[in-house]
């Protein structure tokens, strides 16, 4: 694998050099997916990104994997458990009270 | 995505999800799905934006009508049911009612630990099920959370919101079922890999192609996903379950786990990393040609 050590050129934030590797875009992807970090630094990865297919990749994936899971979260409870958790809390606070 | 549950755009969803009440749990998750796609596609600023956010919300309005035309609709499902306890604002009822309430069962009115338990029985069991991966297991776990909450309910501090405080005693008592199941322990993916202050490195970039948008409803990723959860070391799921099934921020997942804000940031970077390495030889167009030799999880 080919790692991109980091670039030379022009940072859109301002006009001097700006250079991220690859590894410092990986350490903020999840940052960067959940829009915590500033906006230079989301700069500097979206420069990176623009020069940089591996980490476009890696950040589509994570992207696309955090979706999924969000998407996971509309289970149906199994059928009775309502009625199985009030029982057994009906026993419970019987019991212990 | 989590930024649009978290600001002030849920206030112009939440109409709509009233909107949306009595649609069939499958039915509201397919709607939930399409906002995301519609929310994924557009850069993080302008989802913040009033104007677009209303353009989701009509979209929602839209494809809730289309939804009910389908006949998508169950009058089963109780607004308490509809995925309430997913998006923060909803997870429970209104602080002074819930304090109301925690103040009448401590003094004695017994009967009435079960309303305050109904609204986040559905993310009680969800947190259960995405850490232990098995449904008995989970609906175990789950009582036993809620027993143990009505037992230490004089512990509970209204500084803290009272559904994070069940779910905290909820992954206590998930870690608890998985140590005594020694066996998920020695399926942990992350035993023998650098520390979690190195740093993980993504595999197989070659292999890698975006998810297409279609196969996202796929029942095979969907169980490819959950076999990549259980294969993630325990610390890492529950940050996973707890930031990107859950949805709390990353102050409440903090709080829950009893570990500082920047440790679980540092444990989701690993948990997204390693789920989507996980996902990787099976989300190329393979998926959506449905090859066998794709659906396992790849082991590490």
């Amino acid at each position: 694998m080919k790692l991109n050590k980091g670039m030379k050129g022009l940072s859109p934030v301002g006009d001097r050099v700006v250079e991220i590797s690859c590894l410092e875009v990986w350490r903020e992807i999840s940052n960067y997916i959940d829009n915590d970090i500033d906006s230079e630094l989301r700069a500097r990865i979206e420069y990176h990104l623009k020069n940089c297919k591996h980490c476009t990749a890696i950040l589509e994936g994570t992207s696309n994997t955090v979706r999924l899971l969000a998407d996971g979260a509309s289970i149906d409870l199994p059928s009775g458990f309502s009625q199985r958790l009030q029982q057994k809390l009906a026993n419970h606070v019987k019991r212990t009270t | 995505m989590n930024a649009f549950f978290q600001d002030q755009s849920w206030n112009f969803y939440r109409p709509c999800v009233s909107h949306s009440r009595g649609l069939s749990m499958s039915a509201y998750g397919a709607l939930r799905g399409k906002l995301r796609y519609v929310d994924e596609r557009k850069p993080p600023n302008l989802v913040r934006r009033e104007g677009f956010t209303i353009v989701v919300a009509a979209r929602l309005f839209q494809l809730t009508n289309l939804l009910r035309t389908a006949n998508s609709l169950t009058s089963t499902v109780t607004t308490a049911n509809t995925d309430g306890c997913a998006a923060p604002s909803r997870r429970e009822g209104r602080p002074d009612d819930v304090a109301d309430l925690v103040a009448r069962v401590k003094t004695g009115e017994h009967e009435l630990f079960y309303e305050l338990i109904r609204p986040c029985e559905r993310a009680i069991f969800l947190t259960a099920m995405k850490i232990l991966g098995n449904e008995a297991d989970a609906e175990e776990v789950a009582q036993e959370a809620v027993l143990k909450a009505f037992t230490h309910l004089d512990q509970f501090r209204a500084e803290a919101k009272f559904s994070t405080w069940l779910i905290q005693i909820t992954v206590n008592e998930a870690r608890i079922k998985l140590r005594k199941d020694r066996r998920k322990l020695y399926q942990s993916i992350d035993e023998g890999i650098a520390d979690e202050d190195g740093d993980y490195i993504p595999r197989d970039f070659a292999d890698w192609r975006e998810i297409p948008s279609e196969a996202l409803e796929r029942k095979e990723l969907r169980e490819a996903l959950d076999r990549g959860l259980q294969i993630l070391a325990p610390k890492y799921r529950e940050v996973l379950v707890l930031r990107d099934v859950q949805r709390f921020n990353t102050q409440e997942t903090a709080r829950i786990l009893g570990i500082t804000e920047g440790v679980v940031r540092t444990r989701l970077l690993r948990a997204r990393l390693q789920m989507r390495d996980a996902l990787a030889p099976g989300i190329d167009a393979s998926w959506a040609a449905g090859r066998s030799e794709y659906k396992k999880v790849r082991p590490w």
